[in-house]
């Protein structure tokens, strides 16, 4: 019953939510799976060894309760309070792989337009990192392999027609159909334009195609290549912004560049205040807490 | 062949804040209440893990699933209506508690306008100002009538406020002291009382701070957490049903709660209702609940399909303008609005909740002298500071490219530095605006889904670049280097979200004729059902409906326990 989500007016947010997919393709190069990102994330384990040295901590894992009051559930814990990271044997302790990086739905071709077609959506710049080092298409793949890919909650039913625009997204294809459509189309676009994959493109010309598809000048007799870009947009966004739960925002990148703090329990101390910059924490952090 | 239970007393349908308040008040009476929730069991534990914009907010985690039932939609009756396939314009909620649960807590009370708008505006400018498709009529009750019910919602919820300058009259003050104000809140007051206006702080269901009610409930104050709309409150700060009215009347031992129950049939006799026919979602078993009196607190659409479906009530038909149940549906017009550009000044924006605001309200109801303007009615005008989550907050300016180089750089940049002031704008009733059984598209069950016939006409685009351009005001009077604000409403569409305040096909009246139910939420056509909620509103008013659904349902409790004395119609 909410009304007023924010302001109606915003035609970015319009566009976000009409569209709905993302995509993703293949993924060869997988150079950038574990990257610093990661790496950063699990050697950040200082909350653990402060814990371990408290005596606040059982085999490997943190005591929660009252000690929840104290690490995790403020907005000053210093960041991403990572949790332990495993122990092997028991000894001291190793890294671990980022095994969240791998593909759930795309072939690796797939992914590599997916990842190059999103990097130039939201591409690394002097703020920080782009959709590529962010994860964005091993999060459009993941998305894509479950309820959101299959259209689990929305009504499916026939008949079919299609309608006035007014009346929204009529089709029968699923996101995962329309992905594997649009990925392939851009794959035939960029063949026939440049004789080169997508993937191979220069950044400008990468451009150019999507945005051909984004003014729905391909032409496609099968899907609305702009409905399909739009998917790819905010699915883009939602890779970028979401918890990194999720595969993309590495390291919660994507929020430390806008410095959206993530998941925190309170803001009773600087909601009066002037803007203030706090370190992200993540629903992981929070996890350790209850 | 349908199970049939022991008969009870009272049996609701759908336990949200009409049916939990109910529940509540009768039981505390003494009745015996069933409960029937076709969503699941919700409570405060299942929030861990809610500061999750994704899940809730883009995969509407909350929401009815829409594989199993939703509504089709036209603009006319000369187009088929099809399926909303996705959800964009609004949000059905599910699971107990239901859209009570999601809000964002924004707890106005109606003006005495709204409830009289048919005679108070034929009396300040003739009957020529309202056209003659306009179907707009009275509550048939006063906001005076209502205040004391209004006063019992509020002191139940813990509202949050101070008075508005412009509103009713209050017979007493708010149960607990208003939000904390934010810098951009401060912004909004200062311009709105520069420009003469009348600004007060948002009244909030998110509670300023520890509160015990009336019925012995005691929670906690809100922490300005960021995630109220479309999310659950972890920590029972928010006010909603299964924090305050559900345990109360659990506690009676008199209410029975059943989840997972699906009504599909009120069943009738006589012009008298006999009980209900619903379904258990886990077994698909038929189950028959008789009882004495029937309530009907599901969400608008499936109030008005139970009576339908039921053949309960005389159905609209908009040919003839005779028939009650599916008249004038209406809604909001929301995109009225203004958003500020700010170079040199970053705001908390990623910190707020539901109902964190302030609002004026000289531009809604009749506030203002219509006289001049091609519309009636208005709509209130706040800043809110709701939290402004990463995937859903990305605003640009316009002429911005919406992605690449340009788009990254301008939406970090503004991450922090816009502002919004917004409208949210009553919605008339018309002769063409209804909601009937759609003749092709079914539900799980194989029944018809509503069929909604809609669209924006003139009063509403002229109401919305009105409000707009007020709203533009504000903001450049707040300093803003840039304003960006809404120049002209197109048609509407299912696509985009506008407002879950979706209202009528139920409507209260004075009289059988022109209204299903009176002002005790009673069905003229048969005295021992009560529908109630927003379906009982004739036309929409320019604020969130919460507090006057609220207000309604005590009162309705009311009117049961009168009609177990009496019997009969109550008015």
């Amino acid at each position: 019953m909410v009304g007023n989500n924010g302001n109606g007016l915003v035609a970015d947010k319009e566009a976000e939510r009409e569209a709905q997919q993302a995509e993703a393709n293949e993924g060869a190069v997988l150079e950038h799976a574990g990257d610093d990102y990661n790496n950063k994330q699990i050697n950040n384990n200082s909350r653990r060894k402060f814990l371990v040295n408290s005596g606040y901590v059982i085999g490997t894992l943190a005591v929660g309760g009252a000690l929840s009051t104290m690490f995790g559930c403020t907005n000053n814990n210093g960041g991403n309070a990572q949790e332990p990271t495993a122990t092997p044997g028991g000894g001291k302790e190793t890294e671990i792989p980022n095994y969240n990086r791998a593909l759930m739905y795309f072939t690796q071709a797939q992914f590599r337009i997916v990842d190059s077609a999103t990097e130039r959506i939201y591409p690394e710049d002097d703020n920080g990192p782009g959709a590529k080092k962010l994860g964005v298409a091993f999060f459009i793949d993941h998305q894509l392999a479950g309820d959101w890919g299959f259209n689990g909650r929305d009504y499916m039913s026939p008949p079919f027609y299609s309608g006035e625009k007014v009346q929204g997204y009529q089709g029968r294809l699923k996101r995962k159909e329309i992905f594997d459509i649009g990925i392939q189309e851009l794959e035939n676009y960029s063949m026939t334009k440049y004789s080169k994959g997508f993937a191979e493109l220069e950044g400008a010309q990468q451009d150019e195609v999507l945005k051909v598809f984004e003014n729905e000048e391909a032409n496609l007799p099968t899907i609305s290549e702009s409905f399909f870009f739009r998917m790819l947009r905010a699915a883009t966004l939602e890779g970028v912004y979401s918890d990194p739960l999720y595969g993309g925002n590495a390291n919660m990148e994507g929020w430390r560049m806008r410095s959206y703090p993530g998941s925190q329990m309170s803001y009773l101390n600087i909601i009066d205040k002037e803007f203030t910059k706090i370190e992200p924490t993540s629903l992981q952090a929070h996890l350790a807490s209850h | 062949m349908a199970k049939t239970l022991p008969k009870t007393d009272v049996v609701i349908v759908g336990v949200g804040w009409a049916g939990g308040i109910i529940a509540a008040e009768l039981t505390k009476a003494g009745l015996n209440v069933v409960g029937l929730e076709r969503g699941k069991e919700r409570k405060t534990e299942d929030y861990f893990m809610v500061h999750d914009e994704l899940r809730y907010s883009m995969r509407y985690e909350m929401m009815q699933d829409l594989s199993k039932e939703t509504i089709t939609f036209r603009s006319n009756d000369k187009v088929r209506a099809l399926p909303m396939r996705q959800y964009g314009s609004f949000l059905l909620g599910d699971g107990l508690g239901g859209s009570g649960v999601h809000w964002n807590g924004q707890t106005y009370r109606f003006l005495p306008y709204d409830f009289e708008i048919r005679s108070k505006t034929i009396e300040r400018y003739g009957k020529n100002k309202i056209p003659a498709d306009m179907t707009i009529q009275d509550y048939g009750i006063t906001y005076d009538e209502l205040e004391p019910y209004y006063d019992k919602f509020e002191k139940m919820a813990g509202i949050s406020g101070e008075p508005n300058p412009l509103g009713g009259k209050r017979s007493s003050e708010y149960p607990t002291p208003p939000m904390k104000k934010t810098p951009g809140m401060q912004m909004f007051t200062d311009a709105a009382k520069k420009l003469k206006l009348n600004p007060y702080m948002m009244p909030a269901a998110n509670l300023s701070e520890n509160y015990t009610n009336p019925d012995g409930v005691a929670r906690a104050a809100c922490q300005y957490c960021g995630y109220c709309e479309r999310y659950g409150c972890e920590y029972g700060a928010k006010a909603d049903p299964v924090v305050t009215v559900i345990p109360v009347a659990n506690k009676t031992g008199k209410f029975q709660i059943r989840t997972h129950s699906n009504v599909r049939r009120i069943l009738h006799k006589g012009g008298k209702a006999t009980g209900v026919m619903y379904i258990d979602v886990t077994t698909g078993e038929e189950i028959i609940q008789p009882a004495d009196i029937v309530v009907v607190t599901s969400y608008v659409f499936n109030n008005v399909r139970l009576l339908l479906t039921s053949k309960l009530g005389q159905p609209y038909d908009p040919s003839s303008g005779r028939g009650v149940v599916g008249k004038n549906y209406a809604y909001q017009v929301i995109k009225g609005s203004a958003v500020g550009f700010f170079e040199n000044k970053e705001f908390n924006t990623f910190a707020g909740a539901g109902s964190l605001g302030v609002s004026l309200d000289d531009y809604n109801g009749d506030n203002f002298d219509h006289s001049n303007v091609d519309f009636i009615h208005g709509g209130v005008i706040a800043i809110s500071q709701t939290g402004a989550r990463p995937i859903q907050n990305n605003t640009v300016p316009s002429g911005t490219a919406s992605w690449g180089a340009e788009f990254k750089k301008q939406s970090l940049h503004y991450a922090n530095r816009t502002l919004a002031v917004g409208a949210q704008g009553s919605s008339m009733s018309f002769k063409q605006h209804f909601i009937d059984l759609d003749p092709t598209y079914k539900d799980t069950f194989g029944d018809p889904l509503m069929r909604i016939t809609f669209d924006f006409r003139d009063q509403d685009k002229n109401l919305a670049k009105y409000l707009a351009e007020r709203c533009n005001e504000i903001v450049k009077e707040m300093g803003a280097d840039k304003v960006d604000y809404l120049k002209e409403l197109g048609p509407y569409e299912i696509m985009s979200y506008q407002s879950t305040h979706n209202t009528g096909g139920v409507i209260m009246g004075a009289e059988p004729g022109t209204s299903a139910v009176n002002n005790f939420s009673q069905m003229w056509d048969a005295d021992n059902v009560f529908v109630v909620g927003a379906s009982s509103f004739p036309q929409n008013a320019g604020y969130n409906p919460t507090a006057t659904v609220g207000a309604f349902a005590y009162r309705t409790a009311e009117g049961i326990l009168k009609y177990r004395q009496s019997g009969g119609l109550l008015v």
